[in-house]
């Protein structure tokens, strides 16, 4: 019972989506096919690919499914299988070891679909450019739709690149 | 008659000079003569027509031959050729392997014998003739068992079907002389002697018709034969036994204990009931666990064999407090399901035995994938694998549907007892029936889908075409009793007003619907709800497709290669079952490490041996072969080897048969 | 008979479009507990729109059972919601079966389900058919009981019978025979329809997984027909539960306001034992699968307290 006390002193704690992103940048790759924009308006599956990450940028992926970031109330959803889910969220420098499991996810994954790659690792390795065990960007393993900078890019950031990506936000802000 | 001139010129057929024409010969005979058994008893059922053949001359020592033809001895007469035209059809492509042996011929004929006592046990009409039919099919059997080729454990699982079914024996040979009281071992006379025995006779003779019908029935724990007779045998072999020879112990067990005796007391009618219960519980949860194919079927037949006697139980109990219709319903139920068994049991044992036959693998831990290698098969095993699971609209949801409406029928009677055993009752043969959906599930996934996990399965070929149409004439069947289970229904009570418990008019047609419970099945109705439905929503999600469908591996996590070896096990399906019943199946498990003789951290190979302990063996035989070693040791001291011993040994005995003799008089 | 088939086919209908509305619902207010805003009660509809648009994967080791399996799964669970009473006692379907028959169908698709687990060969599809398949067999006596109880106070097992019969006499309802009867029922349910604390819908990890980890390899419309089917087993079970055990509100005749009545009626109660449903996974926690057995055991001991009392209080 102190759970349920706990639950209605606390109350609703969602904080509304910030108008303007907060430090990152969001960079559309590529034009989103206006089919899938429609299909994917108002209900999104999300399965998360880390593709060798610091884990920096799962931690704040986490938040978006907690109630300060709440993705649910955009009607988007982590799934457990790429069977299920409409759109990839790439995390990570790919390293070689999970450049095949990438792109055996992507191929899993239904169409229509949308990659989104979230940190700076994934558009550009970031500070692990160069070294041994890293395969190359997730570009070059799957084709990005969007890419959403930051090292990490706060939770707000990426929802805002979620949106974005599918167009339900408008597009500010153009990427390096 | 007819039936018996047909066999005849199988056994003839032994002597044609061709192998495999006397194959086709002996087997076509026996179809002939089981399709003619089929006219005749279907014959017989709707006419209700009542015939008798009496011969002084046949086995004239032990009292002659009597034949008689009731609706029951109709009604097992038709369920014994139901599984048997199947079963000659499929020896045409199973069998032709052994036709370069001369063992086949022997085979053949055995065959023959095997059906011929099958037929003769339901229409004998005294004594002689029913032991005598009894002997001829438990001795061809034993010999077909023994001799079936390249079979593992054979040899063993004849000695324990030997044994018992000769045990069963000679308690049914006390129990008909207990019966006669002195007069003639015809049946008529035992209706008659049956109404005044005194009750520590009757009681007698109970137990024993229930210990020689049972073992032969496979009830618990007189079924410990089951299970290694039937995986050893050949595969028709196997399907004749547990679809047609098993019910004979339970045509046995009503023929004695409702046709002959008046009402018995209660007691032994619910004792009945909790044998039935213990024992489908027993079967289906060795069925789950087992690996090996045709054991999980035998078991799942001493589950079904269960689940009759649950029934036939009832209608003892019910005719013993005096409740004739629910007593004739139960009677039904008992007999409907003894039918609906029959027609998958043997469905599914030739399926079986078109795995062995085309894998050669009996383990189900060695299939997998079969269905796109065997795609015939495949599906009429899962139309088999569904009616073991009593879905609807199949006929094994029909004979559990009537179960479940029985024990609630009779749970609204307040006799104490009746108030605490039904209920557990029904629980317990609820519990069956969803882990016998849980073995279903298995052994059709595990053997069918997903991926071969041996060489022999990847490399299996589809059954010959004579084996395929033997399966799918049951499997047809399957499907027409379930869909129209009214047709054998109305049958069903010519048996039982015959046996004196009339039961009420029954609603002909497309729905069941019972006198005495107040709900309605229709399974063709629901059947036709499921079809559309399905058939819908496969329009619309195939028609129309705006993105199109792709074919990719499986999502294995994105695993790099997809190996037989990730793919769940038999034993992996049934582990969580395992768990719950550990008490039950008390597990043994035995691992061994070989390390590398340089250091024991080096592990070369683990292997790991899980099994079950067969506790009902030991528990209950144990002791018993042990006795019988102690005793045999002890009498082989007789065997001293000088003559001298053997000569004086030889009037003592004859002195002792004069004095036996001359007590009896 | 006309308008007796209409009504059967509107309560039909409705069931089926209710589901994701009930399924819906009690993720808001899950998400509402959690403190989050949640998406409405819709957002199903729309999930399950957009994946029956979406194309679709099948894997290369999936053989015909993959592509019959949703069909089937859907026609038995539409089957079966056929059966149920919704909004009024006199159930044309009455004739098609019982409350025997409709555990069957849902026996049925559980089945067909794990088939389609076991298909792909995948070892989460096998671990997924397992477990559903044993926590079916061991809800079955529970259920089978439960039933007892109800047919013994209402002399048949049609669901339009023992409805009406525990309107009629409603000191049937209060006595602890249905009481407990009910607590049964809805832990059996729970276990049938993959619900905390038997399993939990909404979780990621397969080896926590027993209803999704057989549906990871189905996409598209076969994936948005195995979630709606799911969704209209747990809104019929919900109904069942509403209308078997506390049928007040229920038509017994044909007449408008009647059935409007009992629309209500349901809409009131689906919404309260949904509430109830939502306010219990928020509070407990999954159990580990093998103390599952232990908590259907204590199910099954209630039903069987109360087909005992049944008996006594006839």
């Amino acid at each position: 019972m102190r759970l349920f006390t706990k639950i209605f002193r606390t109350g609703i704690v969602t904080e509304p989506l910030a108008d303007e992103p907060q430090g990152s940048a969001i960079v559309l790759a590529r034009e989103i096919d206006e089919r899938a924009r429609a299909l994917f308006g108002r209900a999104l599956a999300i399965r998360q690919v880390d593709a060798g990450s610091c884990n920096g940028c799962e931690l704040e992926i986490a938040g978006l499914a907690g109630p300060v970031y709440d993705m649910e109330r955009f009607g988007l959803h982590f799934v457990a299988s790429p069977r299920h889910a409409d759109m990839l969220l790439v995390t990570g420098p790919v390293t070689r070891n999970m450049a095949v499991p990438l792109r055996k996810t992507y191929d899993a994954t239904p169409d229509p679909k949308l990659v989104v790659a979230v940190g700076d690792c994934a558009r550009t390795c970031g500070v692990f450019a160069g070294s041994y065990a890293v395969a190359g960007p997730v570009e070059s393993i799957v084709p990005v739709d969007a890419h959403i900078d930051g090292c990490p890019p706060e939770p707000s950031d990426i929802l805002r690149g979620i949106l974005t990506a599918l167009g339900r936000v408008e597009r500010t802000g153009e990427g390096r | 008659m007819v039936i018996g001139a047909l066999l005849a010129g199988a056994v003839f057929a032994l002597a044609w000079p061709s192998p495999a024409g006397a194959r086709r010969l002996s087997l076509g005979f026996v179809l002939l003569a089981c399709i003619g058994a089929l006219i005749f008893g279907l014959d017989a059922l709707l006419t209700g027509m009542l015939w008798t053949w009496r011969s002084d001359e046949l086995l004239r020592p032990i009292g002659g031959v009597a034949l008689r033809v009731d609706p029951l001895a109709a009604f097992f007469v038709v369920i014994v050729a139901v599984t048997g035209i199947p079963a000659s059809l499929y020896g045409f492509g199973y069998l032709q392997a052994l036709d370069a042996r001369p063992r086949g011929r022997a085979m053949h004929a055995l065959l023959s014998g095997f059906v011929a006592g099958m037929y003769l046990v339901p229409l004998a009409d005294n004594a002689a003739t029913f032991l005598f039919a009894w002997e001829l099919m438990a001795v061809s059997s034993y010999l077909l068992i023994v001799s079936a080729p390249d079979q593992e454990g054979a040899a063993a699982a004849g000695v324990w079907y030997a044994v018992m079914t000769h045990g069963g024996f000679l308690a049914l040979l006390v129990a008909f002389v207990m019966l006669a009281q002195g007069g003639p071992l015809e049946f008529d006379a035992m209706r008659g002697t049956a109404l005044a025995l005194p009750s520590h006779v009757q009681a007698a003779v109970v137990v024993l018709t229930i210990a020689a019908f049972g073992s032969k029935a496979g009830l618990v724990p007189l079924h410990v034969w089951l299970p290694r007779a039937h995986p050893a045998a050949p595969s028709h072999v196997s399907a004749l036994m547990s679809a047609a020879m098993v019910k004979l112990g339970v045509y046995g067990a009503i023929r004695v204990l409702i046709d002959f005796m008046p009402p018995l007391p209660p007691a032994w009618g619910g004792a009945v009931l909790v044998l039935g219960v213990v024992t489908a519980l027993t079967g289906v949860l060795y069925s789950v666990a087992e690996a090996h194919l045709k054991r999980v079927l035998a078991y799942s037949t001493i589950e079904n064999v269960g689940l009759v006697f649950v029934a036939l139980g009832f209608a003892l109990l019910m005719r013993g407090y005096g409740y004739g219709a629910l007593a004739a319903m139960g009677l039904i139920v008992a007999l409907l399901h003894t039918l609906n068994h029959a027609v998958f049991k043997t469905l599914l044992f030739l399926a079986a035995g078109a795995i062995v036959h085309g894998t050669h693998e009996s383990s189900l831990e060695a299939l997998g994938g079969l269905i796109k290698r065997m795609p015939h098969t495949a599906i009429l095993c899962l139309v088999g694998v569904l009616s073991l699971a009593a879905v609807p609209p199949l006929n094994g949801f029909t004979s559990e549907w009537l179960t479940f409406q029985l024990l609630i029928a009779g749970a609204r009677f307040t006799a104490p007892t009746l108030a605490i055993m039904l209920p557990l009752a029904l629980a317990a043969v609820a519990l069956v029936a969803g882990l016998a959906a849980v073995s279903a599930v298995r052994l059709f996934g595990i053997a069918f889908l997903a991926l071969p996990r041996s060489t022999n399965a990847s490399e299996a070929r589809e059954a010959p075409a004579t084996m395929r149409w033997a399966m799918a004439i049951p499997a047809a069947m399957c499907v027409v009793l379930g869909l129209v289970p009214t047709t054998a229904l109305t049958r069903l009570t010519a048996v039982t007003s015959d046996l004196g418990l009339p039961m009420g008019q029954l609603d002909v047609g497309f729905a069941l619907e019972l006198p005495l419970v107040g709900s309605r099945l229709s399974p063709a109705g629901i059947a036709l709800l499921v079809a559309a439905t399905a058939i819908a929503a496969a329009v619309a999600s195939r028609v129309g497709r705006r993105w199109r469908t792709r074919v990719d591996s499986a999502w294995n996590c994105g695993r790099i290669a997809q190996s037989p070896r990730a793919e769940y096990t038999a034993a992996a399906f049934a582990e969580p079952l395992k768990r719950v019943f550990t008490g039950f199946y008390r597990p043994t498990q035995e691992v061994t490490v070989d390390v590398h003789p340089v250091s024991p951290y080096f592990v070369r190979a683990m292997t790991l041996r899980a099994d079950f302990a067969p506790w009902i063996e030991q528990a209950m035989y144990g002791p018993l072969i042990r006795a019988a070693h102690r005793l045999s040791s002890h009498t082989g001291r007789l065997h001293t080897g000088s003559i001298h011993w053997y000569l004086a040994l030889l009037p003592v005995a004859l002195v002792l048969l004069l004095l036996v003799a001359r007590w009896v008089q | 008979m006309i308008a007796a088939v209409v009504l059967s086919a509107g309560e039909l209908i409705l069931l089926v479009t209710l589901a994701p509305a009930v399924v819906g619902y009690v993720r808001w207010l899950k998400a509402r507990l959690q403190g989050r805003r949640g998406a409405d009660i819709f957002q199903p509809y729309r999930e399950l729109r957009k994946t029956f648009a979406k194309g679709m994967v099948i894997a290369d080791t999936a053989s015909w059972i993959f592509h019959v399996v949703p069909w089937v799964v859907a026609g038995s669970t539409v089957a079966a919601a056929a059966l149920v009473p919704v909004v009024s006692a006199n159930h044309p379907t009455d004739l098609l079966g019982d409350l025997f028959a409709l555990m069957a169908l849902l026996i049925l698709g559980t089945i067909f389900l794990s088939l389609g687990g076991l298909d792909p060969g995948t070892a989460f599809g096998g671990m997924g058919s397992s477990r559903e398949m044993t926590v079916a067999a061991l809800t079955e006596p529970t259920l089978a009981i439960a039933v007892l109880a109800l047919a013994l106070t209402a002399g048949s097992t049609s669901l339009g019978v023992i409805a009406g019969t525990v309107l009629a006499n409603p000191s049937y309802a209060i006595g602890p025979g249905h009481a407990l009867a009910l607590a049964a029922f809805l832990i059996a349910m729970l276990a049938e329809t993959g619900r905390l604390p038997i399993d939990n819908p909404a979780t990621h990890l397969e080896l926590t997984m027993i209803h999704e980890a057989m549906i990871l390899e189905y996409s598209g419309p076969y994936l948005a027909l195995v979630e709606w089917a799911a969704a209209l087993k747990l809104t019929l079970l919900l109904a069942l539960a509403a209308n078997l055990f506390i049928p007040w509100g229920i038509a017994t005749t044909s007449t408008p306001g009647a059935l409007a009545i009992g629309l209500l009626a349901l809409l009131v109660k689906l919404s309260l034992l949904a509430t109830l449903l939502a306010v219990l996974e928020t509070r407990v926690a999954k159990l580990r699968l093998f103390r599952v057995p232990e908590l259907l055991a204590m199910s099954f001991t209630l039903a069987l307290l109360a087909a005992a009392s049944s008996f006594f209080t006839r």
